[in-house]
């Protein structure tokens, strides 16, 4: 059967013709554990407990709530070689390096190194909130590449503007990325000046941060000439690890727009205030354009439901959202909020046609098995795990810090395939290779194991000598489709009945585990089921999709 | 279309399981150099095949190979369950025992000397717990012992040490080891790795190859999972191979139907003919727990396990007639294996309970035809709990098949068996050629290999995080030789075993996503 990638044996599904009126079904376990692996990295059991007794708005409120607790920084748990020619000394080990002003090339790798592995812990470990999803929405959406950056503060600092203002203002949030250290690098805003201008940032921001691509998206390149001009004179200063506007630089003619910005005139401004005062002109400018509202929304869509956006979502949902977003001033809370809490999303249509990023993936998966990781005062140890998940999602093609250019993932706006593009023959292998090994073998660094243990997830589930409950709520919890029952009775028999026909068999050896766990035979022969019926779970298509 | 329509199209989707899955999915991350692809595949080289058939439940032996020698005392402990004498199927040269009525196919195979019983097959302190009892069955540990592996998969991981890294490769591109069924088996399970593959059952094999793809809901989830399965299917790396070498076998011999064992071996005939190099096929027929009702109380050889004796005959029978039809019945040796036998004393139930040693088979051309072992010897009185004692050890029976049907040479023989165990004569021996080298990346060795106090061990890191722990034969680590950040290259460390017992130990090498095991073994 030579069939191609393109899989159009079958028109394919439109998306669902529901709208953004509220959801008044049942909210249940089905519908939370749908909501927290979209809002959050998997569905661990823990959090579907806690929310179980929870309304639907009760709980939407409670994941967009930022969460309390910020995460320590990112510590310095390298060893800095000796051929090092500014090593950081000044820096002790398990101390941060974030306001350590280093510019050394090898302590900068170092460090770049360091914020990975910190932000994959900080994701492991993330509270019942939407942040750290948004968080990394944010990355991809104003991306930008630690390699190119290369100034590992400059990173952080940036990571941190999208952290903190991952539920804030949209409108505000663009206007400090403009100036933002990190971002200056990275399209060069730092190297436009009046004499020379470049105008990476300036149509970046307007192609794919603000305005997007599409047919209603029609700023002029006369647009990104102008747009250059009012960004022009700004600077970093790496000893502070921060910009500045530099007067002797900018551009202070007056700016115009194109007749998509209203033919707007920027007045040029003299003095030191000049850059922030017609930098918030081009933004204020920009935002009053009605795709832009649109745009952002549809990257919302994509990210948190699916990414078929036909003239019925555009009309249903995109533009109502759009709406939301202007009128409360480009707050993103109120457009999530209507979006989590819509029919739409919860209808059979929306549900499991996400393919799990990488980090969706890897992430989820640690929280669903509830992998311990060290505590952070063992840095060396939680780092060396965290490196080795920030390295298989690397392999999976999704490099956190290091997205493939200025557009963010494919994943998320390449058409015709998408999320599609996130599975592919070498990929593919790849995530059944790391489930495998994390279900079989775990990771060992420093002597401590981490690894996907089924026994010790199996001892949560609600009725777990039966074993029909084991292999219920083992596909209720991995997959959004359900397994036909012959298939579930098949994977019964084969796998926790080793080929018995009498349930109480396992119900025995359950029992005998749970009160005799010293009995190694027994507890050899309980583990290596589960983890056989897990591992067979987590190989078939229906684990990719969330 | 009105979304009401949508909605009754897209709710249950009868979602099957696919139809290959790995032991161990793996991916070929090295390059195989040239040079490596010119070398052989395995250790040993040999074309011989091994059929192993699980019984699942506890096979009544005592009604399979029914003690003629014994039949009084055999009909009075179990009076309501015997075989009479005159019904049991007489054997050429042998009028100690009979098969059951049901078996005609096996007792024509014994009759031409295809067929070994091996009478009173157990061990030392035998479990009566089923998952016990096949956890030791399948890796062949003491009793009181918890090994992690089984001994089929440390055979195959010392033919190809270096699996998975570099494999398939052009010098072996075939599964190590197939079995039917939904995962592989702890028999197939390798110090770090499962060695096999399964075929889920035999309708998926047959979708397979004739391109029937499963059915999913009518949703945009149903797309994403169709487009999925589409990878799926075109990275499962062995299923091009699978498709190719059933497509080379156009006819068969006749197999009964509505025998679902007889489903599994014609598929695994077909795969043999068809080219495959895998060595070890698994396969699966169960119901055996005849606790109650083993019989029709109105006659005896009728009734379930009669019908289960029946199945399992006929599927044998009809195996080695199609091997026979396609030419490679010389490749091919076959055993069966229940996880025990049942009791002596039958019970009110019309059944019987968990016993101890049974007679197993072992078939095909190369076999040494006959009855090994004396008839198990039924007493005047036989106590409810009265069991049968083993004469032979289960493990001399896979030792015999290890080394004179697979040639395995002694000194793998006894990493592989954990122990020594005496051979018996179960198959022909013929000789096998030694290959010197090895294919797939070697990231990992040792030397001196056996050693009696220390060993260098070699290995390879691409930089970055590198493990190496030492494990022993139950699954634990008794070592983390080495545990931090390398640079790329080759090292070399001492493993210092002079305070360890001596026996077989695995050393794990684990480099980001690499991982590769290297069996050693400690001697006096």
């Amino acid at each position: 059967m030579a069939a191609s990638i393109n899989n159009s044996n079958s028109t394919p599904a439109p998306p669902p013709l529901t709208g953004l009126t509220k959801y008044i079904g049942i909210f249940g376990e089905q519908q939370i554990i749908h909501l927290l692996k979209r809002t959050m990295f998997g569905a661990a059991f823990a959090d579907v407990a806690y929310f179980k007794n929870k309304t639907l708005p009760e709980t939407v409120d409670e994941l967009l709530t930022s969460s309390l607790l910020t995460p320590q920084p990112p510590v310095k748990e390298y060893t800095v070689p000796a051929t090092t020619l500014v090593p950081d000394n000044n820096i002790a080990a398990g101390s941060t390096w974030v306001n350590d002003a280093n510019t050394d090339g090898t302590i900068n790798s170092l460090r770049r190194s360091s914020f990975k592995k910190w932000w994959m812990g900080v994701m492991l470990k993330q509270q019942r909130s939407i942040q750290e999803k948004m968080t990394l929405f944010w990355h991809n959406h104003f991306a930008t590449e630690t390699a190119d950056v290369g100034n590992a503060q400059y990173i952080y600092k940036h990571h941190q503007l999208l952290r903190l203002n991952a539920l804030g203002n949209v409108k505000n949030l663009t206007k400090l990325v403009t100036t933002d250290s990190a971002m200056l690098v990275y399209l060069n805003g730092q190297l436009n000046t009046a004499t020379a201008p470049d105008e990476n940032y300036a149509r970046e921001l307007q192609e794919l941060f603000c305005c997007g691509k599409g047919p209603n998206s029609l700023f002029t390149e006369a647009d990104v000439k102008a747009a250059a001009r009012v960004l022009t004179g700004w600077r970093n200063n790496a000893s502070t690890i921060s910009s500045y506007f530099d007067t002797a630089r900018h551009d202070t003619t007056n700016k115009q727009f194109s007749a998509f910005y209203n033919n707007t005139i920027i007045t040029g401004r003299t003095g030191a205030n000049a850059g922030e005062a017609e930098l918030t002109d081009l933004i204020n400018m920009i935002f009053t354009v009605p795709e832009v509202a649109k745009f952002i929304c549809r990257k919302l869509y994509t990210w948190f439901v699916y990414y078929d956006i036909d003239a019925t979502v555009e009309t249903n949902i995109i533009i109502p959202l759009a709406n939301l977003l202007v009128t409360n001033n480009y707050e993103i809370k109120p457009v999530l909020k209507a979006l989590l809490e819509s029919e739409h999303f919860y209808d059979t249509l929306s549900i499991g046609c996400q393919i799990k990023s990488p980090v969706d993936l890897v992430v989820g998966g640690c929280r669903e098995f509830g992998v311990k990781f060290p505590a952070s005062s063992d840095y060396t140890s939680s780092y060396g795990m965290y490196n080795y998940l920030v390295n298989w999602c690397s392999n999976m093609q999704q490099n956190i810090g290091d997205p493939p250019d200025v557009s963010g993932w494919k994943a998320y706006y390449q058409a015709p395939q998408f999320y599609e593009i996130w599975i592919n023959s070498d990929t593919l292998p790849k995530r059944n290779q790391y489930t495998d090994t994390m279900v079989v073998n775990g990771y060992t660094f420093n002597s401590i194991k981490i690894m996907y243990d089924a026994a010790e997830l199996t001892k949560l589930f609600t009725n777990p000598s039966n074993p029909d409950n084991v292999v219920d709520t083992m596909v209720q919890y991995f997959y959004r489709i359900p397994l036909s029952n012959n298939s579930k009775l098949q994977l019964k028999k084969d796998i926790l009945l080793s080929g018995q026909t009498s349930d109480y068999y396992w119900t025995d050896a359950w029992i005998t585990f749970i009160n005799n766990p010293t009995n190694t035979a027994n507890a050899t022969s309980v583990k290596n089921k589960l983890r056989d019926l897990a591992k067979y779970l987590m190989n078939l298509a229906e684990y990719q999709l969330a | 279309m009105k979304r009401r329509n949508f909605l009754k199209n897209a709710v249950q989707a009868s979602v099957a399981l696919p139809s290959l899955i790995n032991g161990f999915s793996f991916h070929a991350f090295g390059n195989s150099s040239p040079f490596l692809q010119s070398l052989l595949a395995a250790n040993t080289e040999t074309d011989h095949v091994l059929v192993i058939i699980q019984l699942n439940g506890g096979n009544d032996g005592l009604n399979t190979v029914i003690p003629i020698q014994f039949h009084a005392n055999y009909a009075a402990a179990r009076a309501n369950i015997f075989i009479p004498e005159n019904k049991a199927l007489k054997l050429t040269n042998n009028n100690a025992i009979g098969l059951h009525p049901s078996m005609t196919g096996l007792r024509d195979m014994y009759n031409n000397g295809k067929l070994k019983i091996v009478q009173s097959v157990g061990y030392p302190q035998p479990s009566f717990s089923h998952f016990r009892a096949t956890d030791i069955w399948m890796s062949a540990s003491d009793s009181n012992n918890v090994v992690n592996s089984g001994w089929a998969g440390r055979y195959l991981n010392t033919e190809y040490p270096n699996f998975p890294n570099g494999y398939p490769n052009s010098a072996m591109q075939d599964p190590l080891a197939i079995q039917i069924g939904s995962a592989t088996s702890l028999t197939l399970q390798g110090p770090a790795v499962s060695m096999g593959m399964s075929i889920t059952n035999p309708s998926n094999f047959y979708n397979l190859i004739n391109g029937i793809s499963d059915t999913a809901p009518n949703t945009p989830a149903g797309k994403e999972l169709q487009y999925i399965r589409l990878v799926a299917q075109q990275t499962q790396q062995y299923a091009s191979v699978i498709k190719d070498a059933a497509s080379k076998v156009p006819t068969q011999a006749t197999y009964p139907t509505a025998n679902s064992l007889a489903d599994q071996l014609k598929i695994v005939a077909r795969l043999i003919k068809g080219g495959l190099k895998t060595r070890v096929y698994m396969v699966n027929y169960g119901g055996f727990d005849t606790h109650a009702i083993q019989v029709n109380n109105t006659d005896t050889t009728t009734g379930s396990h009669a019908n289960l004796l029946k199945n399992v005959s006929d599927a044998i029978a009809a195996f080695q007639k199609d091997l026979e039809f396609l030419q490679i019945d010389h490749r091919v040796a076959g055993m069966t294996f229940s996880e025990f036998g049942r009791r002596i004393k039958s019970n009110a139930s019309i059944g019987t309970d968990h016993g101890t040693a049974a007679p197993l088979f072992i078939f095909g051309k190369n076999v040494l035809g006959g009855t090994l072992g004396n008839t198990p010897n039924i007493a005047t009185n036989v106590a409810v709990g009265d069991n049968l004692p083993f004469q032979y050890d289960f493990r001399s029976v896979y030792a015999t098949m290890l080394a004179n049907w697979l040639c395995v040479s002694e000194t793998d023989l006894s990493q592989i068996m954990l122990k020594n165990f005496q051979t018996l004569p179960l198959v022909n021996t013929l000789s096998c050629k030694k290959a010197a080298n090895l294919a797939g990346d070697i990231l990992i060795s040792n030397y001196p290999n056996p050693f009696t106090s220390s060993t260098v061990i070699t290995f390879k890191t691409t930089g970055d995080h590198t493990l190496i722990q030492i494990i022993d034969t139950t699954g634990r680590v008794v070592e983390n030789l080495v545990d931090k950040v390398y640079t790329a290259g080759t090292y070399t460390v001492v493993f210092n075993a002079a305070n360890y017992p001596n026996g077989v130990y695995y050393a794990r090498l684990q480099n980001m996503v690499n991982q590769q095991v290297r069996t050693m073994l400690k001697v006096q």
